[in-house]
């Protein structure tokens, strides 16, 4: 049996940010923005991952690259324990692992061209800048469909899209095996989205590539992913194949994600069809008691209220954390 | 009579590039109580065309360089600022993508909800008060007397665009523009406004022209279509034509360039290349050099919006041909 790439166990991280108040009088507080995530990704497999904003996915791309510190929990990247890694090893560990964000303009630094932005992992890792590095960087280039003329320019000069071509060119220049997409294609315009999308599934193909794809398009996610995560309040509400996800969601709260996206065609309106998830995501300051989604969900029960489902296996490869598929049946 | 009619509007706009025109040559009617929707990617006109119609583009740099808007039998184009107050919020209602931009934050909403009805009517403070909270209570936010003195950022996302709405609202404007407002929310709180926006239409029977760039929701909401590209309007069409018979390639793009939520496919659809700016654009159809179907002769000349049905334009050289 193959290993999981990358897998979390119990993993957590909290900030401490001021209660807000006047004059920030009001004590600092502990936010979890990831409360006790465990979830696996297979080699060359696309993990999508998707939840209302706040809830936490940025934070837990973050997180298992290791670009911020976990409170708790463990990190494996191809089975080895990076939770703890110093510096010095992590460095290595981290040409195995990427990240592509949402606005490549704040990413991409402006003072510089586009041949030395996509040759910078290169060289933080030691390779000289030469002729053959600039061979590597123009043939990556190419290969993310952005001319060799495109080296001498500044990120300024190009459009949204193809600025998103130079951010995925800079994240492969080192061949890594794990591109963490952080809303890679969610500011851009659909049909330039889908140039993107498919572009991204060449090099997988092409490469090896295993993603974890974060976004809230649930469709895009469905179009891109083999499994799909679903988030609320920190924590992993439920995991399956798109198949399941889509198909037969179990949770509440991915039956209303779901139910809430457009119609595909003026027949299919949802209004007064579909059942709404009501009012807005609650304060991850201080989240809502037992079953975080209880406050909106539709089938609230009073254990919803006192004690937090756990993420449990109900059907192979497929996990809930929601106490209607918790109790047995009968 | 149509409740707003916009004829052959072009918005020009100065830039260190010499004039240019952000919309051009923009026509469209719409009727009491219709709700027409405005789609295509940024920057192709849609913001431009609906501040051209309030009156409300800084000159300069913008100017209305031809054609006229008629609201209700009034032509609008070439009112002073005076002139359009009293139309703007009884006749004219506007919201936005981003309601912090238009909400003031150092003033409770209920103060502003207030102070908007004030502006158009005379009405003792209980009543201006109760008048709010109604409006309030109206849009969907739960204990409305309550949330009367809170101030816009101690709201979510979703309800700050629910007291928008209710700003508007409370003029009852026979018109209400809505511009990308459910753009910067989750899809919840999406499904949410749009549902608000349709049940008040059915209730107060005003027009709305909803602008997105996101086709699911023209589908939920619009009956008739406008979608736009590079500034010009390239096809027309009730909801379900568009949708069924889309016969401009550029709308056909749109279409199948977005996943199926339902469908597997191996691959998408893309639009190879970008939205040209507007002092790059190309002669001839602006949408030649992405279009899959373009022969020479497209690049000659700027198609016109021809009618293909009854109540069907487009503006290509080759729709006739493409879509049997
Ligand atoms: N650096 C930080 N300091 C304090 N709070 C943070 C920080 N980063 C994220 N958060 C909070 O953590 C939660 C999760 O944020 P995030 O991971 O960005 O969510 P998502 O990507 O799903 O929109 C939010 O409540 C956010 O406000
Ligand atoms: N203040 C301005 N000055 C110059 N150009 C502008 C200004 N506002 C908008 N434009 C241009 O007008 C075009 C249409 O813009 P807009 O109507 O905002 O597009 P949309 O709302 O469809 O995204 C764009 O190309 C934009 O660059
Ligand atoms: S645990 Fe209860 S409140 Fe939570 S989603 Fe399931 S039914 Fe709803
Ligand atoms: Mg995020
Ligand atoms: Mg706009």
């Amino acid at each position: 049996m193959t290993q999981p790439l990358l897998e979390a166990e119990g993993l957590e991280k909290h900030f401490e940010v001021g209660g807000g108040g006047f004059f920030g009088l009001t004590p600092a507080v502990k936010l979890r923005a990831v409360d006790d995530v465990s979830l696996s990704i297979m080699p060359g497999e696309t993990l999508g991952l998707v939840g209302e904003s706040g809830c936490g996915k940025s934070t837990l791309g973050r997180l298992l690259l290791r670009l911020i510190e976990p409170s708790a929990g463990k990190i494996r990247f191809d089975g080895q324990d990076i939770t703890t890694l110093g510096r010095g090893a992590m460095r290595a560990v981290r040409r195995g692992m990427q990240i592509v964000f949402q606005d490549p303009y704040g990413a991409l630094n402006p003072r510089m061209t586009v041949e030395d932005i996509v040759a910078e992992p290169l060289v933080i890792h030691g390779k000289p800048s030469g002729e053959a590095t600039r061979r590597e960087v123009r043939a990556m280039l190419d290969r993310v469909g952005l001319p060799a003329r495109a080296m001498e320019r500044f990120p300024h000069e190009f459009s949204g899209g193809q600025r998103q071509r130079i951010g995925i060119a800079r994240a492969l220049i080192l061949k890594p095996r794990l591109i963490v997409c952080d809303e890679a294609v969610s500011a851009l315009d659909v049909s330039v989205q889908a140039q993107i999308v498919n572009l991204l599934q060449d090099l997988q193909r092409e490469m090896g590539l295993t993603y974890l794809f974060i976004a809230h398009d649930l469709s895009v996610v469905r179009h891109i992913s083999d499994r799909v995560a679903v988030m609320y309040l920190g924590r992993v509400v439920e995991v399956a194949a798109k198949q399941a996800i889509y198909g037969a969601p179990l949770h509440p709260y991915t039956k209303g994600l779901i139910a809430a996206v457009p119609a595909s065609h003026p027949s299919l309106r949802s209004r007064g069809r579909r059942v709404r998830i009501a009012g807005d995501i609650p304060s991850a300051i201080n989240p809502p008691s037992g079953c975080r989604f209880h406050t909106r969900c539709p089938h609230v029960m009073p254990v919803c209220r006192e004690r937090a489902p756990a993420l449990l296996e109900t059907a192979p490869g497929h996990q809930v954390a929601c106490h209607l598929t918790e109790i047995p049946p009968g | 009579m149509s409740l707003l009619e916009v004829q052959d509007l072009t918005t020009a706009f100065m830039t260190g590039r010499g004039e240019v025109n952000a919309v051009e040559d923009v026509s469209f009617s719409l009727n009491e109580g219709e709700i027409l929707g405005i789609v295509g990617e940024s920057g192709s006109g849609k913001s431009v065309t609906a501040l051209s119609i309030m009156g409300l583009l800084p000159s300069p740099p913008a100017r209305i360089a031809a054609g006229q808007v008629r609201f209700a039998g009034q032509t609008l184009t070439g009112l002073s600022e005076r002139q359009m107050q009293p139309i703007r919020g009884p006749g004219i209602g506007m919201i936005f993508q981003e309601p912090m931009t238009s909400l003031n934050p150092v003033f409770s909403i209920g103060d502003q909800i207030m102070e908007t009805i004030r502006a158009h009517e005379r009405l003792p403070q209980a009543q201006l008060r109760a008048r709010a909270v109604a409006m309030l209570d109206k849009v969907g936010i739960p204990a409305a007397a309550r949330r009367l003195d809170d101030y816009p950022h101690q709201m979510s996302g979703g309800q700050r665009q629910r007291v928008m709405i209710a700003m508007a609202l409370a003029c009852r404007p026979r018109l209400l523009i809505a511009d990308e407002p459910t753009t910067a929310l989750d899809v919840t709180i999406q499904a949410q406004i749009l549902d608000l926006l349709m049940d008040l239409r059915d209730e107060f029977g005003m027009a709305i022209i909803i602008i997105t760039h996101n086709m699911g929701v023209i589908a939920e909401t619009a009956d008739r279509v406008l979608v736009m590209y590079a500034g010009r309007v390239i096809e027309e069409a009730p909801a379900a034509r568009i949708f069924d018979h889309p016969r401009h390639p550029y709308t056909r793009g749109l279409l199948e360039c977005v996943p199926s939520l339902t469908e597997d496919r191996a691959r998408l659809v893309a639009i190879p290349g970008t939205l040209p700016e507007p002092a790059r654009r190309p002669a001839g159809c602006r949408f030649a050099p992405r279009c899959a179907h373009a022969e020479p002769s497209c690049t000659q000349a700027v198609p016109a919006l021809e009618s293909l049905e009854p109540s069907h334009t487009a503006a290509c050289f080759r729709a006739r041909e493409l879509s049997r």
